[in-house]
Protein backbone atom coordinates (compact mmCIF):
# COMPACT_ATOMS: atom_id res chain seq x y z
CA UNK A 1 0.00 0.00 0.00
CA UNK A 2 2.63 2.43 -0.95
CA UNK A 3 0.05 5.56 -1.57
CA UNK A 4 -2.01 4.43 1.99
CA UNK A 5 -1.16 8.42 3.49
CA UNK A 6 -2.84 6.95 7.01
CA UNK A 7 -2.70 3.66 8.31
CA UNK A 8 -4.05 1.77 11.16
CA UNK A 9 -2.62 -1.46 11.68
CA UNK A 10 -4.12 -3.67 14.33
CA UNK A 11 -4.79 -0.87 16.69
CA UNK A 12 -6.61 -1.39 20.10
CA UNK A 13 -8.25 1.59 21.97
CA UNK A 14 -10.84 2.58 23.84
CA UNK A 15 -12.16 5.51 26.24
CA UNK A 16 -11.82 3.26 29.93
CA UNK A 17 -9.85 0.70 30.58
CA UNK A 18 -11.90 -2.42 30.68
CA UNK A 19 -14.09 -1.94 27.35
CA UNK A 20 -11.90 -1.67 23.84
CA UNK A 21 -13.89 -0.07 21.47
CA UNK A 22 -11.21 -0.58 18.38
CA UNK A 23 -10.19 -4.37 18.44
CA UNK A 24 -6.84 -4.66 16.48
CA UNK A 25 -8.74 -2.37 13.67
CA UNK A 26 -6.29 -2.41 10.27
CA UNK A 27 -7.44 -0.04 7.91
CA UNK A 28 -5.77 2.32 5.49
CA UNK A 29 -6.43 5.67 3.48
CA UNK A 30 -5.50 6.67 0.21
CA UNK A 31 -3.69 9.77 -0.87
CA UNK A 32 -6.21 12.41 -3.06
CA UNK A 33 -8.98 9.94 -2.46
CA UNK A 34 -12.38 9.92 -0.42
CA UNK A 35 -12.94 7.18 1.84
CA UNK A 36 -15.72 7.07 3.75
CA UNK A 37 -15.92 4.91 6.44
CA UNK A 38 -19.56 3.46 7.70
CA UNK A 39 -20.86 0.93 10.09
CA UNK A 40 -23.77 0.51 12.55
CA UNK A 41 -23.91 3.09 15.51
CA UNK A 42 -21.54 2.52 18.31
CA UNK A 43 -18.99 0.66 15.81
CA UNK A 44 -16.04 2.79 16.31
CA UNK A 45 -16.07 4.92 13.27
CA UNK A 46 -16.01 8.93 15.47
CA UNK A 47 -13.50 6.47 17.81
CA UNK A 48 -11.20 5.58 14.41
CA UNK A 49 -11.13 9.59 13.59
CA UNK A 50 -10.45 10.29 17.35
CA UNK A 51 -7.80 7.43 18.05
CA UNK A 52 -6.28 9.53 14.72
CA UNK A 53 -6.33 12.76 15.55
CA UNK A 54 -4.71 12.10 18.68
CA UNK A 55 -7.29 12.50 20.98
CA UNK A 56 -7.09 8.59 22.27
CA UNK A 57 -3.65 6.96 22.98
CA UNK A 58 -3.92 3.50 20.96
CA UNK A 59 -3.33 1.02 23.95
CA UNK A 60 -1.58 -1.41 21.07
CA UNK A 61 -1.03 -1.28 17.47
CA UNK A 62 0.58 1.52 15.24
CA UNK A 63 -1.00 4.75 13.81
CA UNK A 64 0.76 5.93 10.70
CA UNK A 65 0.33 9.28 8.85
CA UNK A 66 2.35 9.70 6.16
CA UNK A 67 4.69 6.28 7.25
CA UNK A 68 5.03 8.10 10.07
CA UNK A 69 4.37 6.65 13.80
CA UNK A 70 1.76 9.15 14.92
CA UNK A 71 0.34 7.11 18.44
CA UNK A 72 -0.24 8.94 21.00
CA UNK A 73 1.05 12.59 19.29
CA UNK A 74 -1.11 16.16 20.39
CA UNK A 75 -3.25 17.65 18.24
CA UNK A 76 -1.14 20.41 17.77
CA UNK A 77 1.62 18.60 16.51
CA UNK A 78 -1.05 16.64 14.19
CA UNK A 79 -2.23 19.76 12.62
CA UNK A 80 1.40 20.88 11.86
CA UNK A 81 1.86 17.65 10.36
CA UNK A 82 -1.57 18.56 8.13
CA UNK A 83 -3.80 16.61 9.52
CA UNK A 84 -6.88 18.84 10.33
CA UNK A 85 -10.45 17.27 11.39
CA UNK A 86 -13.98 18.34 12.24
CA UNK A 87 -15.96 16.52 14.71
CA UNK A 88 -19.38 15.65 14.59
CA UNK A 89 -22.06 18.27 15.46
CA UNK A 90 -21.66 21.54 15.89
CA UNK A 91 -18.15 23.39 16.42
CA UNK A 92 -18.36 26.60 16.78
CA UNK A 93 -18.08 28.88 19.22
CA UNK A 94 -21.89 30.35 19.23
CA UNK A 95 -20.69 33.52 20.87
CA UNK A 96 -17.73 34.91 18.20
CA UNK A 97 -18.33 36.05 14.53
CA UNK A 98 -18.14 33.83 11.36
CA UNK A 99 -14.50 36.11 11.42
CA UNK A 100 -13.43 35.08 15.07
CA UNK A 101 -14.32 31.78 14.35
CA UNK A 102 -12.01 31.11 11.02
CA UNK A 103 -9.63 33.46 12.70
CA UNK A 104 -9.10 30.73 15.69
CA UNK A 105 -8.78 28.30 13.25
CA UNK A 106 -5.21 29.63 12.16
CA UNK A 107 -4.36 30.13 15.29
CA UNK A 108 -0.91 28.19 15.35
CA UNK A 109 -0.19 30.43 12.21
CA UNK A 110 2.12 33.49 12.35
CA UNK A 111 0.23 35.69 12.48
CA UNK A 112 1.44 37.78 8.82
CA UNK A 113 -0.05 34.45 6.83
CA UNK A 114 -2.94 34.35 8.59
CA UNK A 115 -4.67 37.06 6.75
CA UNK A 116 -4.00 35.61 3.44
CA UNK A 117 -4.85 32.09 4.04
CA UNK A 118 -8.47 33.32 5.48
CA UNK A 119 -8.60 35.39 2.29
CA UNK A 120 -8.25 32.37 0.01
CA UNK A 121 -11.06 30.20 2.58
CA UNK A 122 -13.45 33.05 2.65
CA UNK A 123 -12.95 33.45 -1.75
CA UNK A 124 -14.12 29.67 -1.82
CA UNK A 125 -17.70 30.16 0.57
CA UNK A 126 -18.56 33.29 -0.61
CA UNK A 127 -21.84 33.08 1.53
CA UNK A 128 -19.16 32.95 4.77
CA UNK A 129 -17.98 36.77 3.57
CA UNK A 130 -21.49 38.24 3.35
CA UNK A 131 -21.82 36.72 6.77
CA UNK A 132 -18.30 37.81 8.11
CA UNK A 133 -19.51 39.65 10.87
CA UNK A 134 -22.27 37.52 12.64
CA UNK A 135 -22.25 35.83 15.26
CA UNK A 136 -21.68 31.95 14.17
CA UNK A 137 -24.78 30.91 16.21
CA UNK A 138 -26.73 33.15 13.78
CA UNK A 139 -25.75 30.61 10.83
CA UNK A 140 -28.08 28.23 9.07
CA UNK A 141 -26.70 24.87 9.55
CA UNK A 142 -25.15 24.68 5.94
CA UNK A 143 -23.33 27.51 6.16
CA UNK A 144 -22.18 26.83 9.77
CA UNK A 145 -20.65 23.38 8.40
CA UNK A 146 -19.26 25.60 5.75
CA UNK A 147 -17.59 27.73 8.22
CA UNK A 148 -16.11 24.60 10.06
CA UNK A 149 -14.64 23.35 6.53
CA UNK A 150 -12.98 26.63 5.83
CA UNK A 151 -11.93 26.58 9.49
CA UNK A 152 -10.32 23.14 9.45
CA UNK A 153 -8.70 24.27 5.71
CA UNK A 154 -6.69 27.07 7.17
CA UNK A 155 -3.91 25.33 7.49
CA UNK A 156 -4.60 23.91 4.16
CA UNK A 157 -4.14 20.28 5.73
CA UNK A 158 -3.50 17.17 3.59
CA UNK A 159 -5.21 15.90 5.25
CA UNK A 160 -9.28 16.22 6.43
CA UNK A 161 -10.79 13.91 8.99
CA UNK A 162 -14.66 14.79 8.74
CA UNK A 163 -17.63 12.96 11.28
CA UNK A 164 -20.78 13.29 10.06
CA UNK A 165 -20.91 16.03 8.24
CA UNK A 166 -24.76 15.80 6.82
CA UNK A 167 -26.37 15.85 9.87
CA UNK A 168 -29.01 18.39 10.05
CA UNK A 169 -28.72 19.39 6.64
CA UNK A 170 -31.29 19.71 3.80
CA UNK A 171 -30.20 16.96 1.24
CA UNK A 172 -29.92 20.14 -0.68
CA UNK A 173 -27.27 21.01 1.62
CA UNK A 174 -25.93 17.71 1.88
CA UNK A 175 -24.89 17.66 -2.09
CA UNK A 176 -23.36 20.78 -1.67
CA UNK A 177 -20.92 19.59 1.27
CA UNK A 178 -20.24 16.55 -0.41
CA UNK A 179 -19.48 18.24 -3.73
CA UNK A 180 -16.96 20.58 -1.65
CA UNK A 181 -15.40 17.71 -0.13
CA UNK A 182 -14.90 15.99 -3.37
CA UNK A 183 -13.63 18.82 -5.21
CA UNK A 184 -10.88 19.28 -2.18
CA UNK A 185 -10.00 15.36 -2.96
CA UNK A 186 -9.66 16.42 -6.35
CA UNK A 187 -6.96 19.63 -5.52
CA UNK A 188 -5.57 16.41 -3.79
CA UNK A 189 -6.64 16.64 0.15
CA UNK A 190 -7.12 13.10 1.28
CA UNK A 191 -10.58 13.06 2.67
CA UNK A 192 -11.73 10.38 5.30
CA UNK A 193 -15.39 10.80 6.13
CA UNK A 194 -17.85 8.92 8.37
CA UNK A 195 -21.17 9.30 7.20
CA UNK A 196 -24.67 7.69 7.84
CA UNK A 197 -26.02 9.50 4.86
CA UNK A 198 -24.62 6.46 2.86
CA UNK A 199 -26.36 6.30 -0.49
CA UNK A 200 -25.29 10.10 -0.73
CA UNK A 201 -22.03 9.59 0.01
CA UNK A 202 -21.18 6.56 -1.98
CA UNK A 203 -21.62 8.67 -4.81
CA UNK A 204 -18.90 11.03 -3.90
CA UNK A 205 -16.26 8.33 -2.89
CA UNK A 206 -13.68 6.45 -3.99
CA UNK A 207 -13.62 3.75 -1.59
CA UNK A 208 -16.01 2.50 1.36
CA UNK A 209 -15.09 0.88 4.45
CA UNK A 210 -17.52 -0.84 6.79
CA UNK A 211 -16.40 -1.25 10.57
CA UNK A 212 -18.23 -3.07 12.69
CA UNK A 213 -17.08 -3.50 16.42
CA UNK A 214 -14.28 -2.05 15.87
CA UNK A 215 -13.07 -4.17 12.74
CA UNK A 216 -13.14 -3.46 9.20
CA UNK A 217 -16.01 -5.69 7.79
CA UNK A 218 -15.61 -4.79 4.22
CA UNK A 219 -13.30 -2.54 2.25
CA UNK A 220 -15.27 -1.97 -1.33
CA UNK A 221 -15.69 0.40 -4.15
CA UNK A 222 -18.55 2.16 -3.59
CA UNK A 223 -20.32 1.25 -6.71
CA UNK A 224 -20.29 -2.59 -5.19
CA UNK A 225 -21.61 -1.37 -1.92
CA UNK A 226 -24.67 0.78 -4.14
CA UNK A 227 -25.82 -2.36 -5.21
CA UNK A 228 -25.50 -4.28 -1.90
CA UNK A 229 -28.92 -5.39 -0.93
CA UNK A 230 -27.31 -5.79 2.59
CA UNK A 231 -26.73 -2.19 2.75
CA UNK A 232 -29.57 -1.43 4.51
CA UNK A 233 -29.43 -4.05 7.01
CA UNK A 234 -26.08 -3.41 7.81
CA UNK A 235 -26.83 0.40 8.89
CA UNK A 236 -29.54 -1.93 11.38
CA UNK A 237 -26.45 -3.45 12.93
CA UNK A 238 -26.87 -6.71 11.27
CA UNK A 239 -24.15 -9.04 10.21
CA UNK A 240 -23.02 -9.38 6.29
CA UNK A 241 -23.14 -12.80 4.92
CA UNK A 242 -20.53 -12.17 2.56
CA UNK A 243 -17.76 -14.69 1.27
CA UNK A 244 -15.60 -12.04 0.78
CA UNK A 245 -15.41 -10.20 4.23
CA UNK A 246 -11.99 -9.67 5.95
CA UNK A 247 -12.65 -11.36 9.25
CA UNK A 248 -15.27 -13.42 10.48
CA UNK A 249 -18.07 -11.48 12.62
CA UNK A 250 -17.28 -11.79 16.07
CA UNK A 251 -20.54 -13.21 17.32
CA UNK A 252 -23.95 -13.16 16.39
CA UNK A 253 -26.32 -10.59 17.31
CA UNK B 1 -20.24 47.75 21.88
CA UNK B 2 -23.20 49.85 20.90
CA UNK B 3 -23.33 53.80 20.57
CA UNK B 4 -25.34 53.86 23.54
CA UNK B 5 -23.19 51.66 26.06
CA UNK B 6 -20.24 53.73 24.91
CA UNK B 7 -22.11 56.97 25.61
CA UNK B 8 -22.97 55.08 29.15
CA UNK B 9 -19.17 54.26 29.42
CA UNK B 10 -18.40 57.81 28.65
CA UNK B 11 -20.40 59.12 31.29
CA UNK B 12 -20.09 56.90 33.90
CA UNK B 13 -16.06 57.67 33.27
CA UNK B 14 -16.17 61.30 33.60
CA UNK B 15 -19.02 61.12 36.39
CA UNK B 16 -16.35 58.93 38.36
CA UNK B 17 -13.36 61.72 37.24
CA UNK B 18 -15.48 64.74 38.79
CA UNK B 19 -15.92 62.90 42.10
CA UNK B 20 -13.10 64.31 43.75
CA UNK B 21 -14.62 67.91 44.49
CA UNK B 22 -17.31 66.34 45.69
CA UNK B 23 -15.43 64.55 48.44
CA UNK B 24 -13.26 65.14 51.48
CA UNK B 25 -9.72 64.02 52.03
CA UNK B 26 -10.74 60.63 53.72
CA UNK B 27 -13.20 59.90 50.33
CA UNK B 28 -10.51 61.17 47.99
CA UNK B 29 -8.19 58.21 49.55
CA UNK B 30 -11.13 55.48 49.35
CA UNK B 31 -11.70 57.08 45.92
CA UNK B 32 -7.76 56.15 44.89
CA UNK B 33 -7.70 53.15 46.71
CA UNK B 34 -11.00 51.61 44.58
CA UNK B 35 -8.54 52.01 41.62
CA UNK B 36 -5.68 50.67 42.91
CA UNK B 37 -7.79 47.15 44.22
CA UNK B 38 -9.12 47.39 40.64
CA UNK B 39 -5.82 47.20 38.75
CA UNK B 40 -5.41 44.20 40.60
CA UNK B 41 -9.25 42.73 40.30
CA UNK B 42 -9.04 43.18 36.77
CA UNK B 43 -6.42 41.03 36.49
CA UNK B 44 -7.62 38.42 38.94
CA UNK B 45 -10.16 38.21 36.61
CA UNK B 46 -7.76 37.50 33.40
CA UNK B 47 -7.22 34.57 35.36
CA UNK B 48 -10.22 33.24 36.84
CA UNK B 49 -12.60 34.65 34.85
CA UNK B 50 -11.19 34.13 31.36
CA UNK B 51 -8.83 31.68 32.30
CA UNK B 52 -11.23 29.68 34.78
CA UNK B 53 -8.05 29.34 37.16
CA UNK B 54 -8.67 29.70 40.96
CA UNK B 55 -6.17 31.95 42.03
CA UNK B 56 -5.77 32.37 46.05
CA UNK B 57 -2.28 34.54 46.24
CA UNK B 58 -3.06 37.19 44.25
CA UNK B 59 -2.30 39.46 47.39
CA UNK B 60 0.88 38.33 47.32
CA UNK B 61 1.81 39.11 44.35
CA UNK B 62 0.09 42.81 45.08
CA UNK B 63 2.51 42.72 48.33
CA UNK B 64 5.14 41.97 45.98
CA UNK B 65 4.17 44.86 43.92
CA UNK B 66 4.08 47.16 46.88
CA UNK B 67 7.35 45.76 48.90
CA UNK B 68 9.10 46.49 45.29
CA UNK B 69 7.68 49.86 45.20
CA UNK B 70 8.31 50.73 48.66
CA UNK B 71 12.45 49.78 48.72
CA UNK B 72 12.71 51.08 45.02
CA UNK B 73 10.89 54.54 45.58
CA UNK B 74 12.80 55.07 49.20
CA UNK B 75 15.79 54.88 46.72
CA UNK B 76 14.68 57.65 44.39
CA UNK B 77 14.37 55.37 41.61
CA UNK B 78 12.32 56.91 38.94
CA UNK B 79 8.39 55.41 39.34
CA UNK B 80 8.18 54.50 35.68
CA UNK B 81 11.04 52.47 36.15
CA UNK B 82 9.86 50.79 39.33
CA UNK B 83 6.27 49.98 37.68
CA UNK B 84 7.92 48.07 35.09
CA UNK B 85 9.99 46.26 37.53
CA UNK B 86 7.43 45.54 39.69
CA UNK B 87 5.48 44.29 36.61
CA UNK B 88 7.76 42.56 35.18
CA UNK B 89 9.11 40.78 38.59
CA UNK B 90 5.63 39.25 39.48
CA UNK B 91 5.29 38.32 35.68
CA UNK B 92 8.32 36.35 35.99
CA UNK B 93 7.20 34.73 39.63
CA UNK B 94 3.72 34.33 38.16
CA UNK B 95 5.07 32.11 34.98
CA UNK B 96 7.71 30.15 38.01
CA UNK B 97 4.67 29.53 40.07
CA UNK B 98 2.22 28.40 37.53
CA UNK B 99 4.31 26.43 35.06
CA UNK B 100 4.42 23.16 37.74
CA UNK B 101 1.31 24.06 38.71
CA UNK B 102 -0.38 24.19 35.58
CA UNK B 103 1.73 21.31 33.88
CA UNK B 104 0.87 18.62 36.51
CA UNK B 105 -3.39 19.52 37.04
CA UNK B 106 -5.39 22.58 36.55
CA UNK B 107 -6.75 22.81 39.94
CA UNK B 108 -3.10 22.38 42.00
CA UNK B 109 -2.90 26.00 40.79
CA UNK B 110 -5.70 26.79 43.62
CA UNK B 111 -2.62 25.22 46.24
CA UNK B 112 0.31 26.65 45.00
CA UNK B 113 -0.84 29.56 45.05
CA UNK B 114 -1.96 29.30 48.67
CA UNK B 115 0.93 28.13 49.76
CA UNK B 116 2.92 30.79 47.93
CA UNK B 117 0.93 33.69 49.75
CA UNK B 118 1.82 32.50 53.22
CA UNK B 119 5.58 31.82 52.26
CA UNK B 120 5.73 35.10 50.60
CA UNK B 121 3.65 36.61 53.87
CA UNK B 122 6.51 34.93 56.15
CA UNK B 123 8.83 36.56 54.05
CA UNK B 124 7.17 39.90 54.53
CA UNK B 125 7.06 39.55 58.38
CA UNK B 126 10.70 37.61 58.94
CA UNK B 127 13.00 39.40 56.46
CA UNK B 128 13.08 42.48 58.64
CA UNK B 129 16.58 43.61 57.25
CA UNK B 130 14.50 44.32 53.89
CA UNK B 131 10.99 44.74 54.57
CA UNK B 132 11.31 46.12 57.74
CA UNK B 133 9.09 42.89 59.50
CA UNK B 134 6.48 43.64 61.03
CA UNK B 135 7.00 47.29 61.64
CA UNK B 136 7.26 47.58 57.63
CA UNK B 137 8.35 50.49 55.59
CA UNK B 138 7.41 53.97 56.15
CA UNK B 139 7.64 57.31 54.44
CA UNK B 140 7.48 55.82 51.06
CA UNK B 141 7.20 59.07 48.69
CA UNK B 142 5.20 59.30 45.95
CA UNK B 143 6.53 59.95 42.72
CA UNK B 144 6.30 63.11 40.32
CA UNK B 145 6.02 63.12 36.61
CA UNK B 146 7.83 65.12 34.45
CA UNK B 147 9.21 67.38 37.03
CA UNK B 148 5.05 67.54 38.37
CA UNK B 149 4.74 66.15 41.72
CA UNK B 150 2.11 64.21 42.64
CA UNK B 151 2.04 64.77 46.60
CA UNK B 152 -1.63 66.06 46.78
CA UNK B 153 -4.36 63.88 47.28
CA UNK B 154 -6.05 65.18 44.21
CA UNK B 155 -3.00 65.42 41.50
CA UNK B 156 -2.23 61.14 42.64
CA UNK B 157 -5.49 60.33 42.55
CA UNK B 158 -5.63 61.61 38.51
CA UNK B 159 -2.62 59.80 38.05
CA UNK B 160 -4.14 56.51 39.70
CA UNK B 161 -6.88 56.75 37.48
CA UNK B 162 -5.63 57.66 34.45
CA UNK B 163 -3.28 54.32 35.27
CA UNK B 164 -5.85 52.04 35.78
CA UNK B 165 -7.70 53.53 32.92
CA UNK B 166 -4.50 52.49 30.40
CA UNK B 167 -4.23 49.27 32.29
CA UNK B 168 -8.13 48.42 31.84
CA UNK B 169 -7.27 49.36 28.28
CA UNK B 170 -4.73 47.21 27.68
CA UNK B 171 -7.09 44.41 28.75
CA UNK B 172 -9.35 45.04 26.92
CA UNK B 173 -7.65 45.26 23.87
CA UNK B 174 -5.59 42.25 24.98
CA UNK B 175 -8.84 40.05 25.30
CA UNK B 176 -10.19 41.44 21.92
CA UNK B 177 -7.10 40.45 20.15
CA UNK B 178 -6.87 36.75 18.55
CA UNK B 179 -5.14 35.73 21.99
CA UNK B 180 -8.00 36.47 23.93
CA UNK B 181 -10.56 34.79 21.57
CA UNK B 182 -9.06 31.79 22.16
CA UNK B 183 -10.10 32.42 25.59
CA UNK B 184 -13.64 32.84 24.55
CA UNK B 185 -12.92 29.48 22.46
CA UNK B 186 -11.70 27.74 25.54
CA UNK B 187 -14.43 28.95 27.75
CA UNK B 188 -17.01 27.92 25.58
CA UNK B 189 -15.50 24.77 24.96
CA UNK B 190 -12.09 23.23 25.73
CA UNK B 191 -12.23 20.53 23.94
CA UNK B 192 -12.66 22.07 20.64
CA UNK B 193 -10.55 24.51 21.50
CA UNK B 194 -7.77 22.04 21.83
CA UNK B 195 -8.91 20.52 18.33
CA UNK B 196 -7.90 23.66 16.62
CA UNK B 197 -4.42 23.58 18.42
CA UNK B 198 -5.03 26.08 20.78
CA UNK B 199 -2.38 25.29 23.86
CA UNK B 200 -4.54 25.05 26.59
CA UNK B 201 -1.51 25.35 29.24
CA UNK B 202 0.46 27.46 27.65
CA UNK B 203 -2.83 30.35 27.35
CA UNK B 204 -3.83 29.78 30.78
CA UNK B 205 -0.17 30.44 32.30
CA UNK B 206 0.24 33.44 30.55
CA UNK B 207 -3.19 34.56 31.46
CA UNK B 208 -1.75 33.56 35.09
CA UNK B 209 1.05 35.65 34.71
CA UNK B 210 -0.60 38.73 33.46
CA UNK B 211 -2.90 38.54 36.15
CA UNK B 212 0.18 38.60 39.09
CA UNK B 213 1.40 41.57 36.59
CA UNK B 214 -1.50 43.32 37.09
CA UNK B 215 -1.65 42.42 40.75
CA UNK B 216 2.13 43.86 40.92
CA UNK B 217 1.42 47.21 39.33
CA UNK B 218 -1.83 47.41 41.82
CA UNK B 219 1.10 47.33 44.50
CA UNK B 220 3.25 49.54 43.61
CA UNK B 221 0.14 52.52 43.91
CA UNK B 222 -0.53 50.52 46.94
CA UNK B 223 2.55 51.83 48.22
CA UNK B 224 2.64 55.08 47.06
CA UNK B 225 -0.69 56.02 47.97
CA UNK B 226 -0.92 54.61 51.64
CA UNK B 227 2.65 55.80 52.01
CA UNK B 228 3.23 52.88 54.44
CA UNK B 229 3.15 49.15 54.36
CA UNK B 230 3.34 46.37 56.43
CA UNK B 231 2.66 42.54 55.68
CA UNK B 232 -0.83 42.85 56.75
CA UNK B 233 -2.69 43.41 53.21
CA UNK B 234 -1.11 41.26 51.74
CA UNK B 235 -2.26 38.00 54.04
CA UNK B 236 -4.13 35.36 52.16
CA UNK B 237 -7.58 36.58 53.25
CA UNK B 238 -7.15 39.62 50.97
CA UNK B 239 -6.40 37.33 48.48
CA UNK B 240 -9.83 35.44 49.25
CA UNK B 241 -11.08 39.11 49.41
CA UNK B 242 -9.89 40.07 45.72
CA UNK B 243 -11.42 36.67 44.60
CA UNK B 244 -14.61 37.64 46.19
CA UNK B 245 -14.60 40.79 44.18
CA UNK B 246 -14.20 39.10 41.10
CA UNK B 247 -16.44 36.35 41.99
CA UNK B 248 -19.41 38.80 43.39
CA UNK B 249 -18.88 41.47 40.34
CA UNK B 250 -19.23 38.84 38.07
CA UNK B 251 -16.21 36.75 36.92
CA UNK B 252 -15.49 36.59 33.42
CA UNK B 253 -17.49 39.75 32.54
CA UNK B 254 -15.06 42.64 31.46
CA UNK B 255 -16.92 45.04 33.69
CA UNK B 256 -17.51 42.43 36.39
CA UNK B 257 -14.72 43.88 38.87
CA UNK B 258 -15.97 47.19 38.73
CA UNK B 259 -18.91 46.48 40.64
CA UNK B 260 -17.00 43.86 43.20
CA UNK B 261 -13.86 46.05 43.59
CA UNK B 262 -17.10 48.58 45.15
CA UNK B 263 -18.22 46.58 47.01
CA UNK B 264 -15.01 44.98 48.74
CA UNK B 265 -13.77 48.45 48.92
CA UNK B 266 -16.51 50.17 50.43
CA UNK B 267 -18.59 48.58 52.02
CA UNK B 268 -16.73 47.54 55.15
CA UNK B 269 -16.52 51.06 55.58
CA UNK B 270 -20.13 51.34 55.10
CA UNK B 271 -20.53 48.30 57.74
CA UNK B 272 -17.87 49.61 60.18
CA UNK B 273 -20.64 51.01 62.65
CA UNK B 274 -21.56 47.34 63.08
CA UNK B 275 -18.32 46.75 64.18
CA UNK B 276 -17.49 42.74 65.04
CA UNK B 277 -20.51 41.71 62.89
CA UNK B 278 -19.01 43.50 59.83
CA UNK B 279 -17.69 40.03 59.17
CA UNK B 280 -20.66 38.10 59.74
CA UNK B 281 -23.27 40.58 57.59
CA UNK B 282 -20.19 40.56 54.77
CA UNK B 283 -20.53 36.92 54.57
CA UNK B 284 -24.22 36.91 54.62
CA UNK B 285 -24.48 39.48 52.09
CA UNK B 286 -22.01 37.44 50.12
CA UNK B 287 -23.73 34.19 50.06
CA UNK B 288 -26.61 35.68 49.75
CA UNK B 289 -25.95 37.49 46.60
CA UNK B 290 -24.32 34.29 45.69
CA UNK B 291 -27.51 31.95 45.90
CA UNK B 292 -29.80 34.86 43.75
CA UNK B 293 -27.64 35.85 41.41
CA UNK B 294 -24.93 33.34 40.73
CA UNK B 295 -23.89 35.26 37.72
CA UNK B 296 -22.82 38.55 40.21
CA UNK B 297 -23.77 42.07 39.95
CA UNK B 298 -23.34 42.80 36.50
CA UNK B 299 -25.26 39.81 35.10
CA UNK B 300 -28.35 41.85 36.83
CA UNK B 301 -28.93 43.75 33.41
CA UNK B 302 -29.36 40.77 31.33
CA UNK B 303 -31.64 39.11 34.20
CA UNK B 304 -33.96 42.43 33.46
CA UNK B 305 -33.48 41.62 29.73
CA UNK B 306 -34.11 38.22 29.58
CA UNK B 307 -37.24 38.83 32.40
CA UNK B 308 -38.64 41.51 29.76
CA UNK B 309 -38.51 39.05 26.98
CA UNK B 310 -40.66 36.33 28.52
N1 LIG C 1 -16.18 9.68 25.34
C1 LIG C 1 -16.53 8.38 25.46
N2 LIG C 1 -16.39 7.75 26.65
C2 LIG C 1 -16.75 6.45 26.78
N3 LIG C 1 -17.26 5.70 25.81
C3 LIG C 1 -17.43 6.27 24.60
C4 LIG C 1 -17.08 7.65 24.37
N4 LIG C 1 -17.36 7.94 23.09
C5 LIG C 1 -17.87 6.81 22.54
N5 LIG C 1 -17.91 5.81 23.44
C6 LIG C 1 -18.35 4.44 23.19
O1 LIG C 1 -17.56 3.89 22.16
C7 LIG C 1 -18.36 3.13 21.28
C8 LIG C 1 -18.10 3.55 19.87
O2 LIG C 1 -18.43 4.90 19.74
P1 LIG C 1 -18.24 5.74 18.41
O3 LIG C 1 -18.63 7.12 18.72
O4 LIG C 1 -16.89 5.49 17.86
O5 LIG C 1 -19.30 5.05 17.47
P2 LIG C 1 -19.75 5.46 16.03
O6 LIG C 1 -19.45 4.31 15.16
O7 LIG C 1 -19.21 6.77 15.65
O8 LIG C 1 -21.31 5.55 16.24
P3 LIG C 1 -22.37 6.62 15.73
O9 LIG C 1 -22.78 6.14 14.38
O10 LIG C 1 -23.48 6.50 16.71
O11 LIG C 1 -21.73 7.95 15.72
C9 LIG C 1 -19.79 3.29 21.73
O12 LIG C 1 -20.16 2.13 22.41
C10 LIG C 1 -19.77 4.46 22.68
O13 LIG C 1 -20.68 4.25 23.72
MG1 LIG D 1 -19.93 8.74 15.52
Amino acid sequence: MSNSIIEFDQVVAGYTPSVTILNGTTLDARAGEITLLIGPNGAGKSTVLKTLFGMLVPRSGEVRFEGRRVNGKSQRELLAQGMAYVPQGRNLFASLSVLHNLELGGITLPRAERGPRMDEVLARFPRLLERIDNQASTLSGGEQKQLEIGRALLLRPRVLLIDEPSIGLSPRLVQEVMALLRQLADQGVTVLMVEQNVRTALKYSDRALVLEMGRLALDRPPAHLLDDPNLNRLFLGGHVPDPERLDAPMQER
Amino acid sequence: MTRTRLFMLAVALIAFGVLPFFLKSYGLYLLTLFCVYLMATYGLNLTVGYAGQMSLGHAAFFGIGAYHAAILLKLGWPFLLVLAIAAVACFIVGLALGFPALRVQHHYLAFATLGFNVLVFLMMRNEQTITGGTFGISAIPRPSLLGYSLDGAIPFFYFTYASTLTLVALLWWLLRSPWGRAFAALRDNPIRAESLGINITAYTLLAFAIGAACAGVGGVYFAALVGFIEPAPFHFSWSMTMLLAVIVGGSGRFFGPVLGTVIIVLLPEWLRGAQNWYLAVFGFLVVALMVWLPGGLSSIPDRFARKAAK
